[in-house]
């Protein structure tokens, strides 16, 4: 492959504090990635914030769909403009440009189609902290999806992540719309993709709220497991 | 006396079935042909009420299907279909509504990213006018 041509997707929500220094950390590190951020029908000045920049294309949401429907619009775009990568990186500054060398390489090299970073895997040292809740969390779907898919994912929930053309080409067509990640590791596990987890350095987030938290947890726990199961008894997708 | 006070409960539920089912026929026959009901949504209700209205006109049929259903008071087997009836439209509804949500996801996601072409051909063709 020469020079693979890398679509950095950054859905953001309500992120005008923390998504500039996103864009520009972006560009600092790569300055021919093609960065599209997702504004998911943000009420505050994300939109402004992001194209003021200069760097980024901003894709503005008539309506708010969540990560999911956000994340799939940059797969579509990806898509439609040639991209041969596709990285998933949030727009509240937990990501690190720098480390997403780490997750394009393997697929440049050929030897995953999907690589996700992680907080937990080849690493004992706890770079994010997380709530008791979040960890049993993490360890159930850990156990899930091992079961599943017959690997270990440790960094179910981790949104920083890289495709291929081939995933993303599937991802544009079918991606799951609320609380997406787990899912989207069965659905590619099950279609013969091969993923790859690469400790990732993380940061705490600058701005924004976790997508998941409080009352929320035990609709995301049972609605997560649910359509987890679901895709697993799927037959695969013809490609 | 019990027998007959009896027989006129029956008879009286026996009415109200029928007049409660060709109420709800025509209450939908009537939306449909005011396009406020599309013929595809009616199919369920339009279905649910002719059967219904032909156990509560024909007793002896009501009569076999509760025997049947092991139901001792006929009139309830047609509460029974009611339920069936109305259980089967709302997941009828659920799968619709499923079916628009996916919809509207893709359109909007089409819509964001055309905007999206339209605002970047626009910027291209103004700092060519320039």
């Amino acid at each position: 492959m020469s020079e693979p041509k890398i679509c950095i997707i950054v859905p953001a929500f309500n992120e005008e504090v923390s998504i500039a220094k996103v864009i520009t950390s972006l560009k600092a590190h790569n300055s021919r990635y093609v960065v599209v951020v997702i504004n998911d029908a943000s009420k505050d000045k994300t939109q402004a914030v992001a194209e003021s920049t200069g760097f980024a294309r901003v894709i503005t949401l008539p309506c708010n769909l969540g990560i999911g429907g956000g994340v799939q619009t940059g797969f579509l775009f990806a898509k439609r403009n040639n991209c041969d990568i596709a990285i998933q990186f949030d727009g509240d500054g937990q990501h690190v440009a720098e480390e997403i060398t780490k997750l394009t390489t393997p697929i440049i090299n050929g030897e995953a189609d999907v690589v996700i970073g992680s907080r937990f895997v080849g690493s004992n040292t706890e770079t994010f902290k997380s709530t008791a809740l979040r960890r049993i969390g993490i360890k159930f779907f850990q156990w899930l999806n091992s079961i599943l898919i017959k690997q270990k994912i440790t960094d179910n929930t981790s949104g920083f992540r890289s495709y291929s053309r081939e995933a993303l080409e599937l991802l544009a067509e079918q991606y799951p719309v609320d609380y997406p990640e787990p899912e989207a590791v069965i659905l590619l596990g099950k279609n013969g993709f091969r993923i790859k987890e690469v400790f990732t350095r993380m940061e705490a987030r600058d701005g924004g709220e976790s997508s998941i938290g409080g009352i929320k947890s035990a609709y995301y726990m049972i609605k997560v497991t649910l359509s987890i199961l679901i895709t697993a008894i799927r037959p695969p997708i013809e490609r | 006396m019990f027998g007959i006070s009896d027989n006129l409960t029956d008879q009286r539920i026996q009415l109200f079935s029928i007049v409660g089912s060709f109420a709800l026929l025509f209450f939908i026959l009537s939306l449909i042909k005011k396009k406020k009901l599309k013929e595809e949504y009616a199919l369920l209700w339009i279905g649910a009420s002719i059967v219904f209205a032909s156990f509560s006109i024909f007793r002896p049929a009501l009569e076999y299907l509760a025997k049947f259903l092991g139901i001792h008071y006929a009139p309830t087997a047609l509460l029974l279909m009611l339920i069936m009836a109305i259980t089967i439209i709302l997941i009828h509804y659920s799968t619709v509504i499923s079916k628009l949500s996916e919809q509207t996801k893709r359109l909007t996601q089409e819509i964001a990213l055309l905007r999206h072409d339209v605002d970047s051909k626009k910027e291209t063709s103004n700092d060519n006018d320039e």
